[in-house]
């Protein structure tokens, strides 16, 4: 048990302290999580969880408190805890976000939180959504390196500045908060999707790179970039802080100046 | 309480669950979700020009939807002023039936492909979507035929 939740709980005596307490850091926080258990019913329902919790915790935080001491079926994806593997992406008072970047204090903890699974993708179990749509439409834009010719003997090199044109795109974690946050996509899943152009994006504007012209023909059919209304949820909704909806947009710059 | 309302998560019949581990819910699926079996690209430029052409005719249409509200609805007296005479007068000059005619074929096509978009968004059965787009396409056709032989047919001495 590694989390510092724990030890904080056991300095102050678990459950002790008072809300009227100025210097007690714990105050009571609701948690509102939509669970679905098709083993159960096959109706989603919101249920409350109230906590004892210090408001500069992580929405991961009470989310394993909830589960390792209220109620031990609920279920949701996580395995860094650091914003780094992107398993943990879900729907935190209407907003895409990863729980373990989400602290309580950020996102008004005098109402109840809202916590439900990303929108678009099939929800299995509680916060847990079937990805499999999502990884199809990365691996349909082939986010690889393609190259002609013979393999050189030493490292690809590349100039700073030929590095820096795909800086941004390099960030993704895979974590889906943008895919599942447009509306071209929650009506329908053809559509690509945000995510799978940024990874796109990556290579396509890669000086190593000789796949481009490929990528940029598969994103300019019906379901590829042109689909994107520019409603920039994805920018908004993405913890890496990348600048999707302009990643889309340089690729469709792109597909026009190709071809004038 | 008794023990046919208390039970926690039970489906509506009788107290007792319609599903359980080997005979779970379905789940609800997404419109159209993409798999292995989605079709690979056409080769063909139809979307990037549709998507030029919203733009570059969006540019025009400022113009000349601005300009025939104005001039129609604002200027000289509003619509009381509009009848046959004014029709008549104004398709007598060139200028006016090609202003009308571009803003015509224009809107027209703009505002198809524009709710084919919106076709292409919300319809989820292929069939429903095949027989909206032909509805579309067929009232398109038909307003921009019939729009354009009015503006080239138009008689002023017609009584
Ligand atoms: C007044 C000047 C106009 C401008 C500048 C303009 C511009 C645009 C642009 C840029 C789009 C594409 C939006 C996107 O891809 O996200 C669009 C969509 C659309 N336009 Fe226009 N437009 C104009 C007039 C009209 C007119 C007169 C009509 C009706 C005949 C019309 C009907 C539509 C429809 C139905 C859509 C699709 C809506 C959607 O994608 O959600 N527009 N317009
Ligand atoms: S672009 Fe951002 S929001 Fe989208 S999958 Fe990558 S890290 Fe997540
Ligand atoms: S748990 Fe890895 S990103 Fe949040």
């Amino acid at each position: 048990m590694a989390t510092p939740t724990l030890d904080k709980a056991e300095k102050s005596g678990k459950g002790a302290p008072e809300p009227g307490f100025a210097d007690s850091p714990y105050i009571k926080v609701t948690f509102r999580i939509r669970r679905f258990n098709p083993e159960v019913s096959e109706d989603a329902q919101w249920q409350d969880f109230e906590l004892e919790i210090d408001p500069k915790e992580r929405v991961l935080d009470a989310l394993h408190k909830i589960k390792w001491d209220q109620d031990g079926t609920l279920t949701f994806r996580r395995s860094c805890a650091h914003g780094i593997c992107g398993s943990d992406a879900m729907r935190i008072n209407g907003k895409n976000r990863l729980a373990c970047k989400t602290l309580i204090k950020d996102i008004n903890p005098h109402k109840p939180i809202t916590v439900e699974a990303i929108k678009g993708l099939t929800v299995l179990k509680d916060l847990i959504v079937d990805m499999d749509p999502f990884f199809q439409a990365y691996r349909d834009v082939m986010p690889f390196l393609i190259t002609k010719g013979n393999e050189p003997t030493r490292e690809r090199l590349q100039s700073a500045e030929d590095r820096e044109r795909f800086d941004d795109t390099t960030k993704c974690i895979l974590c889906a908060a943008c895919t599942s946050s447009c509306p071209v996509f929650w009506n329908d899943g053809q559509y690509f999707g945000p995510a799978a152009i940024v990874n796109a994006h990556r290579f396509i504007f890669d000086s190593r790179d000789e796949g481009g012209e490929q990528r940029l023909e598969i994103l300019n059919d019906k379901d590829g970039v042109w689909r994107c209304r520019t409603t920039f949820n994805c920018t908004d909704a993405c913890p890496r802080g990348i600048e999707v909806t302009k990643a889309i947009q340089e690729v469709k710059r792109a597909l026009i100046t190709r071809r004038y | 309480m008794s023990a046919e309302t208390s039970s926690a998560g039970v489906g509506p019949v009788e107290g007792v669950s319609l599903y359980d581990v080997d005979n779970p819910a379905p789940v609800i699926e997404p419109p159209r979700k993409r798999t292995s079996k989605t079709p690979r690209t056409t080769r063909t430029n139809f979307e990037l020009y549709g998507w030029l052409f919203m733009r570059l005719s969006g540019i025009v249409l400022v113009v000349l939807v601005l300009g025939h509200l104005l001039i129609q609805l604002v200027l000289d007296g509003g619509v009381s002023k509009i009848g046959f005479a004014f029709v008549a007068g104004r398709w007598a000059s060139p200028f006016w039936q090609a202003w009308d005619l571009i803003m015509l074929w224009l809107a027209m096509l703009h505002g198809a492909n524009g709710l084919r978009t919106v076709i292409n968004d919300y319809a989820e059965k292929p069939k429903t979507r095949f027989w909206l787009k032909n509805l579309l396409y067929t009232a398109t056709v038909f307003t921009v035929l019939l729009g354009t032989l009015v503006i080239f047919t138009f008689d002023p001495n017609i009584r």
